[in-house]
């Protein structure tokens, strides 16, 4: 019965409803009124967006796959094919192979760290309480905060001789205090711990809305049929968060995937090549080591790997959705 | 849906420490701006005598006053842009069915996957070569074009599900095209238009790479590349530092805190697929 119910309620969160295709009146009616719709949104409307957007994305993003598969420096006027000579070196090279396994292991744990805490977050806010507008406005706020002061802010926070060791210090054990972002372990684990922090509000107010889109009596009635809290979050609340999951898993693993600026300020990529992530190692390149080819190459495999990880997951996520409703 | 009882207590008390343990890395950042350098105390005991000196010497040091202005011309510009040109893309998207259409909307959806990193060092060498490196219009041109396909996307989700009585009204009444989309569907839009300006303005004005691409080396800077000099050429002056950090997040946070129900409902409904 919660099931059945259930339903109807996915209804207004997954997207709106599509213009029914074809069109139902004979064909010279459907010609002369599809002339008619051209002349009342002409095409070229399409104009000043398409000029923008091809000479800012489509070409230079052509251009640089092409650059990918030549030995080009940046500078030198002659360049050479290569074929995927890059993308071996990649292979060979530990620096890219690093940066490539410390791209993953962020984006998966903001990924699984961020949404389990907005998640909770989310249930806390929605319900009775009475400061929970406060909380909200509140617990976003990181949010909409510039990632490079954030970042500097926990660069201080994470010193040696900064405020968490020093509440360490007048707390617990001096064992306990460390070398937040010196120590090559721990500074991947601090950089992750700094993006939760910023933007575990952000999936917090997308499941909220999810939340909010769940209507009392699905609750009611899985209560009248006996389901216990545990249950009725299982069984009801989860596959009805289906749609906010997936847009907050996107967000979180393409996000991570592309972390650049709270890398840059905190740790440069170091100590040594700890904190390293495509992005970081992708601008290094380019502009600090003269590979210029080698560096585009590397923006191919990020391209890859957002879209493969976007594209598996909303299947994966869409097909979870249908067979939730 | 209980009432107000003994476990919604619990939960409260719960949420307000959350609250406060996410919120304490702010509290730690105003009370160090707030103090003297030479006072030693630790960075959790509030200041007991605040100065507003660290303020001061920021304000000088850190070139905010040009950043900022340099950084609401660029947002403001951008978004303008980017609001202007994708509605008018996204009208003959949603309204012709012909395939010139169809075939456009996949082009504008490829947008969506594309990272911006890919294109980064060509995009770079263009607009060095065509000598617009170290000026604001670099900034404005790559927004524009940058965020075009996301803002499409959205303004063409929602008019595909807007009633067309109005247009063909004014259409009947003998009205351009043009005319039609700025005076008659332009402000039923009023909803997307608030999530995609509130989404679009605070990326842009929260971005640090490209600024600090395309600005490196010349005398104009947005805030996001003034902070990250500043945090660099005073490394261990952290109570300075800090009072330039405050500066540097005033803006947004005002904004914020004065618009929080919109930025909220933008952030929460624009993404849905």
């Amino acid at each position: 019965m919660a099931q059945g119910s259930a339903r109807e309620v996915t209804e207004p969160v997954v997207p709106g409803p599509r213009q029914a295709k074809g069109n139902p009146v004979g064909p010279a009616v459907a010609a002369s009124r599809r002339g008619r719709r051209t002349r009342r949104a002409p095409a070229w409307f399409l104009v000043p967006a398409f000029a923008l957007y091809a000479f800012v994305v489509l070409l230079p993003s052509a251009q640089g796959a092409a650059f990918a598969f030549t030995d080009w420096d940046g500078l030198n006027p002659t360049r050479h094919f290569v074929g995927l000579g890059n993308f071996r070196d990649m292979l060979e090279d530990p620096g890219a192979r690093g940066a490539l396994r410390q791209t993953f292991i962020i984006a998966v744990a903001v990924t699984v760290i961020q949404n389990a805490i907005g998640l909770l977050l989310a249930l806390g806010v929605h319900s009775r309480i009475k400061s929970r507008n406060v909380l909200r406005v509140l617990l976003f706020a990181p949010a909409v905060m510039t990632p490079v002061v954030t970042a500097a802010l926990w660069k201080y926070i994470l010193a040696p001789d900064g405020a968490l060791n020093g509440m360490i210090a007048a707390a617990g054990p001096d064992s306990w205090q460390q070398n937040w972002l010196g120590n090559p372990t721990l500074a991947l684990c601090s950089v992750a711990g700094v993006v939760v922090w910023q933007f575990a509000g952000y999936s917090m107010v997308i499941f909220l809305a999810g939340l909010q889109g769940i209507p009392r009596e699905v609750h009611e009635a899985a209560a009248v049929d006996g389901a216990s809290g545990w249950q009725r979050f299982r069984h009801v609340v989860l596959p009805l968060l289906a749609p906010a999951t997936t847009v907050n898993l996107m967000l979180s693993i393409i996000g991570g995937l592309k972390l650049f600026d709270q890398v840059w300020v905190m740790t440069g990529g170091g100590p040594g090549t700890a904190t390293e992530t495509l992005s970081t190692l992708i601008y290094k390149n380019a502009f600090q080591f003269n590979e210029y080819a080698y560096s585009v190459a590397l923006a191919i495999v990020l391209t890859v790997f957002v879209a493969v990880i976007s594209g598996g997951q909303y299947r994966l996520l869409r097909r979870r959705e249908v067979a939730a409703r | 849906m209980n009432r107000y009882g003994p476990r919604t207590l619990v939960r409260e008390i719960a949420m307000i420490a959350v609250t406060a343990v996410v919120a304490f890395p702010l509290y730690l950042l105003v009370n160090l701006s707030l103090r003297d350098p030479r006072d030693g105390s630790s960075a959790i005991v509030p200041t007991m005598s605040p100065t507003l000196r660290n303020y001061a010497d920021a304000w000088r040091e850190a070139g905010l006053a040009g950043a900022i202005v340099n950084s609401v011309v660029v947002t403001a510009l951008s978004v303008a842009i980017i609001v202007a040109v994708s509605v008018m893309a996204a009208y003959p998207l949603a309204r012709v069915t012909a395939r010139w259409s169809r075939w456009s909307f996949l082009l504008v959806m490829l947008g969506l996957l594309l990272p911006f990193q890919l294109a980064l060092l060509p995009l770079y060498q263009t607009i060095r070569d065509l000598n617009l490196l170290g000026t604001l219009w670099s900034l404005v041109l790559f927004y524009s074009g940058l965020q075009v396909p996301f803002a499409t996307f959205l303004y063409a989700g929602f008019l595909r599900v807007l009633p067309r009585e109005y247009e063909e009204a004014a259409l009947i009444d003998g009205a351009s095209p043009i005319q039609v989309l700025w005076r008659v569907v332009f402000p039923l839009l009023r909803p997307i238009t608030g999530t995609v300006v509130i989404l679009n303005a605070i990326l842009i004005w929260n971005d640090f790479l490209t600024p600090f691409l395309y600005l490196s080396g010349s005398d104009q800077q947005t805030i996001p590349v003034a902070v990250f000099g500043f945090i660099g050429q005073y490394v261990s002056q952290w109570n300075l530092v800090f009072a330039g950090l405050v500066i540097a997040m005033l803006p947004i946070l005002i904004v914020y805190f004065l618009m929080q129900r919109h930025i909220i409902k933008g952030f929460a409904g624009g993404l849905k697929g």
